[in-house]
C-alpha cells in the first residue's frame, strides 16, 4: 500500500522525465539519486540552510521540503541549468571573480537565490541583497564577497550582458 | 532525515480532502506549502499514515474582498499575499508583516492557511489574525463553523480544529481609515525565529484611541492579548507618555516561558521595548498613509 510507487512526469532543466517513485521521496533526493543531478546539495535537510534551493515553476523553493510526487507536471530548474554546456553564467562568473565561495557547498543555493533576486530587482541595494540571502547559510565567506559578487553581476547585467542566468 | 512511509492523496475538492481526513481519524495530515510540516516529517516528529496534498484543489488560493471583509483561501502563498495590491489596500498590516515570515524562498511555497493552522508559537501570522480580529472558517464532512482567531489557538502546534476539520477560509475585517498598526519582533538574526513579537492595531479615528488591540507572540504557546497595556491606551491620546505607560504595563498578567533561544526573564525585559517600538511605529503608519 504505502510503498506503492506512483508515476510522475515533469520537466527538469528542459528535459522531460518520467519516473515511478515512492511518495516519501524528497525532491532533493529525487534530483540527486534518481537523476544524478548532484549540483543540488543537501545541508540540513529541514529547510534551514538553503543549499538545496531549486526553482519550481519559476519560483525558488527548498527541494528538501518538497516531495517529488508533488512535482507531477512541474517545471524544475537546478543549478545545472545555469551553464548547461560551456561558459559560466554572469552570476557564476561574478562568484568566481569575487571569491564568493570557499568550500562551495552552499553555492548552488546562493546562485539560485541570487538569480531569482536579480530577475525581480535588477539593481538591488546591499540591504536588499542581504535580506534576499537571509535564507541561505554560508559558513566560509562571511557573506561579504557573496554580496559583492551579486552587486557585480547586477552591474554586468545592466551593461547588457546576456540574461540573468 | 527521511520521512517515514505514508499514503499520498491528491484530492481535487475540499470536500474530498475532509472526507479523507475524517476517514483517517486524526492519523492524516493536510499538506499545504510544507514549510513547517515537512521538517517535522523529515525528523519523524510526526509520522502520519497519510498526507493529503491540497495543492491540486482549484480555487483555494483566492484572495477576494466581500463588502467589509477580506477573504483568503488557505492555499494563498505568502509571497502572493505579500505582493497583492488588494491585501495592501484592505489589510496593510498583513502586507507589512509578510517579510518577517521567513526568507522569500520559504514564502514562495508557504501558505497563509498553513502557517495559521500549524500554530507554531514563533509564527507571526497567528498574532496578526488575533490583532485584526480575523475569523477562521473550519470545514468538515459535517459542514462549516466559524471560530474567532482568539479562540482558535489552544496550545503549542494546537488549534481548535477537530481531527476531521480543515481551515477552509480566513476572513479579515477591512482596516478602516484611522486605524494605526504595526508589527515588530526581536530575533538574533534577520529572519531567524522570533524571540518575541508584538502586533498593535489601534482605532484612532478620533483624537483619542477608541480601541486598542495589542498581541504578543513567541513568549508562550499561543498569541496573547496584552490586556493591561490595552486598558492604558483606550480613551487616551497616544502621546509619548501614554506609550511609556502602556509599555511598562504590558508585562502584567503574561506568563513568559523560557526555551533554548531566550529565557523568560529576557522576554519579560524585551516586551516593554517592543511594545513601545510598535506603538511608535503605529503612530507613524496609519491606514491612510499606506493607501
Amino acid at each position: 500500500m504505502s510503498t506503492a510507487k506512483h508515476r510522475i512526469a515533469l520537466t527538469v532543466n528542459g528535459r522531460k522525465i518520467v519516473r515511478e517513485i515512492e511518495p516519501r521521496l524528497l525532491l532533493s533526493d529525487f534530483l540527486r539519486s534518481e537523476l544524478r543531478l548532484t549540483g543540488t546539495h543537501v545541508g540540513c535537510g529541514h529547510g534551514v540552510c538553503g543549499a538545496c534551493t531549486v526553482s519550481i515553476n519559476g519560483s525558488t523553493a527548498r527541494s528538501c521540503l518538497t516531495f517529488a510526487i508533488q512535482m507531477d507536471g512541474a517545471v524544475i530548474e537546478t543549478v545545472e541549468s545555469l551553464a548547461p554546456r560551456g561558459p559560466l553564467s554572469v552570476i557564476q562568473q561574478a562568484f568566481h571573480e569575487h571569491h564568493a565561495l570557499q568550500c562551495g557547498f552552499c553555492t548552488p543555493g546562493f546562485l539560485m537565490t541570487a538569480r531569482e533576486l536579480l530577475a525581480r530587482d535588477p539593481d538591488p541595494s546591499e540591504e536588499t541583497i542581504r535580506t534576499a540571502l537571509s535564507g541561505n547559510i554560508c559558513r566560509c565567506t562571511g557573506y561579504v564577497h557573496i554580496v559583492r559578487a551579486i552587486r557585480a553581476a547586477a552591474r554586468k547585467l545592466a551593461e547588457g550582458a546576456s540574461h540573468v542566468d | 532525515m527521511k520521512p517515514a512511509r505514508f499514503e499520498y492523496f491528491r484530492p481535487t475538492t475540499p470536500a474530498e480532502a475532509v472526507e479523507i481526513l475524517a476517514r483517517y481519524d486524526g492519523n492524516a495530515r493536510l499538506l499545504a506549502g510544507g514549510q513547517s510540516l515537512v521538517p517535522l516529517l523529515n525528523f519523524r516528529v510526526v509520522t502520519p499514515a497519510a498526507l493529503i496534498d491540497l495543492n491540486h484543489c482549484p480555487g483555494l488560493d483566492e484572495i477576494r474582498r466581500d463588502g467589509e471583509t477580506l477573504l483568503f483561501g488557505p492555499m494563498v502563498r505568502q509571497a502572493a499575499a505579500e505582493t497583492s495590491e488588494l491585501v495592501r489596500a484592505c489589510c496593510p498590516l498583513i502586507t507589512a508583516t509578510m517579510p518577517f515570515l521567513g526568507s522569500r524562498t520559504v514564502r514562495n511555497r508557504g501558505t497563509i492557511g498553513g502557517t495559521l493552522a500549524h500554530a507554531d508559537r514563533v509564527a507571526e501570522l497567528p498574532a496578526i489574525a488575533v490583532a485584526l480580529g480575523a475569523t477562521m472558517i473550519a470545514e468538515s464532512p459535517n459542514g462549516r463553523r466559524e471560530i474567532p482567531a482568539e479562540d482558535f489557538y489552544v496550545g503549542d502546534l494546537t488549534t481548535d480544529l477537530a481531527a476531521d476539520e480543515m481551515l477552509r477560509e480566513i476572513r479579515f475585517p477591512i482596516t478602516s481609515a484611522g486605524h494605526r498598526f504595526a508589527f515588530v519582533e526581536a530575533n538574533n538574526r534577520h529572519h531567524d525565529l522570533a524571540l518575541a513579537g508584538v502586533a498593535v492595531n489601534l482605532d484612532c479615528a478620533a483624537e483619542r484611541c477608541d480601541r486598542a488591540v495589542l498581541v504578543v507572540m513567541g513568549v508562550g504557546p499561543t498569541p496573547l492579548r496584552l490586556t493591561a497595556a490595552e486598558q492604558r491606551l483606550e480613551g487616551q491620546a497616544i502621546t509619548p507618555s501614554a506609550i511609556k505607560d502602556a509599555a511598562a504595563a504590558s508585562v502584567d498578567g503574561i506568563a513568559f516561558e523560557s526555551d533554548l533561544h531566550a529565557s523568560a526573564d529576557y522576554r519579560r525585559h524585551a516586551l516593554p521595548g517592543l511594545v513601545a517600538r510598535a506603538l511608535e511605529q503605529a503612530m507613524h503608519r496609519s491606514a491612510e498613509t499606506v493607501r
